[in-house]
């Protein structure tokens, strides 16, 4: 009897063995794999709009010419990318596996992914095991890099410590009043470190600031009648929240319910994401970041970028009817840096397909220009980005029907992120030394 | 005859597994050897279903099992994959004989969500623990095997082939263990307790021994996880990581078991492939998947080659 079922196990190893994947690539087209949130909580946050910016951006460099210079060459080095997106949900062990099956099943030949800091946590030892070059997109945490170093990884999005040095220092540069603040974040890794740097921030830049209570309702707990109740309590000047999604969505809706916006400054570190599905119903006057200088305040920046801003804004509206909020603006950058990776290291070898060595030392240390600004592999000896940040207050114009972002700040990518060769909690708890501030 | 069969099949089991080393591509010899790993603390449950009761538990001993060996390696200097199982074994088998006596004489759904809340305590704890990385979870360095430190498919191979001698000793012990008066009484347990206790049987120790099984083997199965992949967070011991292992058992059944590790290797292939070639509806082709099995066959995998006299389920 149990020859039968081993027989089965032969069968399904037999069955394994002939599925051995498509062929690999070809030499004119760029295969990538993309993995990021299609359900769960952080798909319509982040994953579903990141995608539907990075699916615009593809087509459109397939297609070639529809961007201006230096991004107007077809496809990455005129060779077509092909793309494989998996969903990011299910958790690190998924994401192993499916990471693994990426890069020896179909055989990508450059892996762009991960929204979730234990994701990120978790790939890069895979990645620098099977040698495959990974762009990390979106996640936070400044842990990847600073407790590890990895030669095939790289982050082409500066880490979260920016988000809450930023807030921090646009309080103090608008001459905000801080006699006490307090916090409402999510528990788990993210909300616990978001809170951790800005106390880290503000007890520099405003000692004397007294910190009323922490509040760590379960992620996704959706209801935060009793949290308001308290922070009402307590009567602090200043609330931080670094929530996101609907959870952020929540807590808005029910704190402006209870005039918690009018009693307290709401801080947010990654706000800018709801305004699409808020609306009139954000409040005004709220200070919020969007992790870089994404969404609203890109829009608003003018510059040297706003032709190559302007083009992808535009082209994303007509698409979806909605404006891109953070989550694009750093599948972009991600792209831009692979297509600028990818052409540099051809011009370095004569202009065959890069292998993931010619990659990875093309990315080292690399900087290109996208929507959100210049992008600078700056830290972690050239495998973390740092890039410009910018806060601003919401205010919803009548006129127009549309929410704007007024009173907007721009950091220098150097003056909220540490620089190399420090972490990020030494940095905050020094006073910020190397901080280049104009 | 009955023990000379027993590892006759033990040995054409490794022979057949084995050979996966050779003949599998990477990326499968890792997903199978994963899905051996979550195997293990499957047949911990089926060891349990023979009695009975299930525990929406598992992954309390799996995480347990996967943190230990994470904590001992990167804080004690542990590589060695024989010590850090050794060592995981040695912490679940504690905790089980703490919490087999008190969970055995539950049954039924008390048992279930008493084993369930077991795991989530354990669960929100290190949540909380951001020492520990929190939620982010911490990883863990490549494995050593008695002091050989090999690299790349080498030490996929080794890992895999590691996996599968446990996954053999493991199951022949179990089914030895399932053929011995105590298995069997185990099963006249899921009959009719009562009259095995008139028999004389003690159900509650039947039930602890079972629970510290399936502890033991969640714990090896975690360690061996925790060091293929690199990485543990406390996800280990959130509920749908138990309710996973829970779903192995049942599409097994816990009639025979090597279909345990058959169940497991078709619902990571299934998730696998279902991920890939539908990325946005791949939990509705799983979903589908799993109904298909429970209606098709109620008794499970296993009922297909073995199937007990007069017994309905």
């Amino acid at each position: 009897m149990r020859k039968t079922v081993l027989a089965g196990a032969l069968g399904t190893i037999a069955l394994a063995g002939g599925v051995t994947g498509p062929a690999a690539a070809q030499d004119d087209t760029f295969k990538i794999g993309v993995i990021t949130f299609l359900s769960g909580q952080a798909a319509e946050s982040f994953g579903v709009p990141a995608w539907n910016g990075g699916k615009l951006l593809v087509d459109m460099l397939n297609e070639g010419g529809k961007l201006p210079a230096p991004y107007d060459t077809m496809g990455f080095g005129g060779m077509k990318i092909e793309v494989v997106v998996v969903d990011e949900a299910g958790g690190a062990t998924k994401q192993v596996q499916e990471f693994r099956n990426l890069v020896q099943r179909e055989e990508v030949d450059a892996v762009v992914g991960y929204v979730s800091s234990g994701d990120c946590l978790a790939i890069p030892p895979v990645a620098d095991e099977l040698k495959a070059f990974t762009i990390l997109y979106d996640c936070g945490t400044p842990r990847v890099f600073e407790d590890n170093s990895f030669e095939y990884v790289f982050r082409t999005a500066a880490h979260a410590t920016m988000d809450n040095v930023s807030l921090a220092r646009y309080l103090k540069s608008r001459d905000f009043d801080v006699p006490s603040f307090a916090g409402l974040n999510q528990d788990y890794a993210w909300g616990q470190d978001s809170w951790a740097d800005f106390k880290g921030a503000m007890s520099q830049l405003y000692p004397d600031a007294e910190e009323k209570t922490a509040l760590f309702p379960k992620f996704g707990a959706g209801q935060y009648g009793t949290e308001i109740s308290a922070l009402l309590r307590e009567k602090p000047a200043l609330v931080h929240s670094s929530n996101w999604g609907g959870d952020l969505q929540g807590f808005l809706i029910q704190a402006t319910a209870r005039g918690l916006h009018e009693r307290a400054q709401l801080v947010l570190a990654a706000g800018d994401h709801v305004i699409p599905q808020l609306g009139n119903k954000m409040p005004d006057g709220i200070f919020l970041g969007a992790r870089g200088v994404n969404g609203l305040a890109a829009n608003a920046r003018g510059g040297e970028l706003k032709e190559l801003t302007d083009t992808m804004w535009s082209a994303y509206e007509a698409e979806y009817d909605t404006f891109p909020v953070q989550a694009p603006f750093r599948m972009w950058q991600a792209i831009f840096g692979l297509k600028t990776a990818v052409e540099k290291a051809m011009a370095d070898n004569g202009g065959t397909k890069p292998t993931d060595e010619q990659l990875a030392a093309a990315m080292t240390g690399l900087a290109w220009d996208a929507p959100s600004g210049r992008i600078e592999m700056a830290l972690a000896g050239g495998h973390q980005a740092i890039q410009p940040n910018a806060i601003g207050t919401t205010k919803w114009n009548t006129e127009t029907g549309k929410m704007e972002l007024v009173d907007v700040e721009y950091y220098n990518a150097r003056c909220v992120n540490p620089p190399e060769g420090m972490k990020s909690a030494d940095w905050l708890a020094q006073g910020f030394p190397g901080a280049q501030c104009d | 005859m009955m023990r000379f069969s027993v590892f006759t099949y033990a040995a054409i089991g490794f022979a057949v597994l084995a050979a996966g080393a050779i003949v599998l591509p990477d990326w499968a010899m890792f997903l199978f050897a994963m899905a051996l790993a979550k195997g293990l603390v499957c047949l911990g449950i089926v060891g349990m279903m023979r009695g009975g009761v299930v525990s929406f538990g598992q992954g309390l001993y799996y995480c347990l099992g996967a943190y230990t060996a994470t904590l001992a390696a990167n804080f004690l200097g542990v590589s060695d994959i024989f010590l850090l199982t050794l060592l995981s074994a040695a912490v679940c088998l504690l905790v089980g004989l703490v919490f087999g006596p008190l969970l055995s004489s539950y049954r039924g759904i008390f048992f279930a969500m008493l084993s369930l809340a077991l795991s989530m305590v354990l669960y929100g704890s290190l949540s909380k623990m951001s020492f520990i990385g929190g939620t982010d979870g911490l990883n863990i360095g490549a494995p050593t095997f008695l002091g050989w430190a090999p690299e790349g498919r080498p030490l996929q191979t080794a890992l895999y082939l590691y996996v599968v001698a446990i996954v053999v000793i493991s199951g022949t012990l179990m089914r030895i263990y399932f053929d011995s008066e105590q298995g069997l009484i185990t099963l006249a347990t899921r009959d009719n307790e009562l009259r095995v206790e008139y028999l004389g049987a003690s159900v509650r120790n039947i039930m602890a021994y079972n629970y510290v099984f399936g502890a033991l083997l969640g714990g090896i199965g975690g360690t061996i996880a925790a060091v293929a992949l690199g990485h543990v967070d406390p996800e280990f011991a959130f509920w749908t990581t138990s309710g996973e292992f829970v779903f192995v058992a049942i599409l097994a059944g816990y009639l025979s078991v090597p279909s345990v590790f058959v169940a497991a290797i078709i619902l990571e292939m299934v998730r696998s492939f279902s991920n890939l070639y539908f990325p946005n509806t791949w939990q509705l082709a799983l979903g589908i998947f799993l109904l298909i099995v429970i209606v098709a066959l109620p008794g499970g995998l296993g009922s297909l080659v073995s199937r007990r006299k007069g017994d309905p389920t």
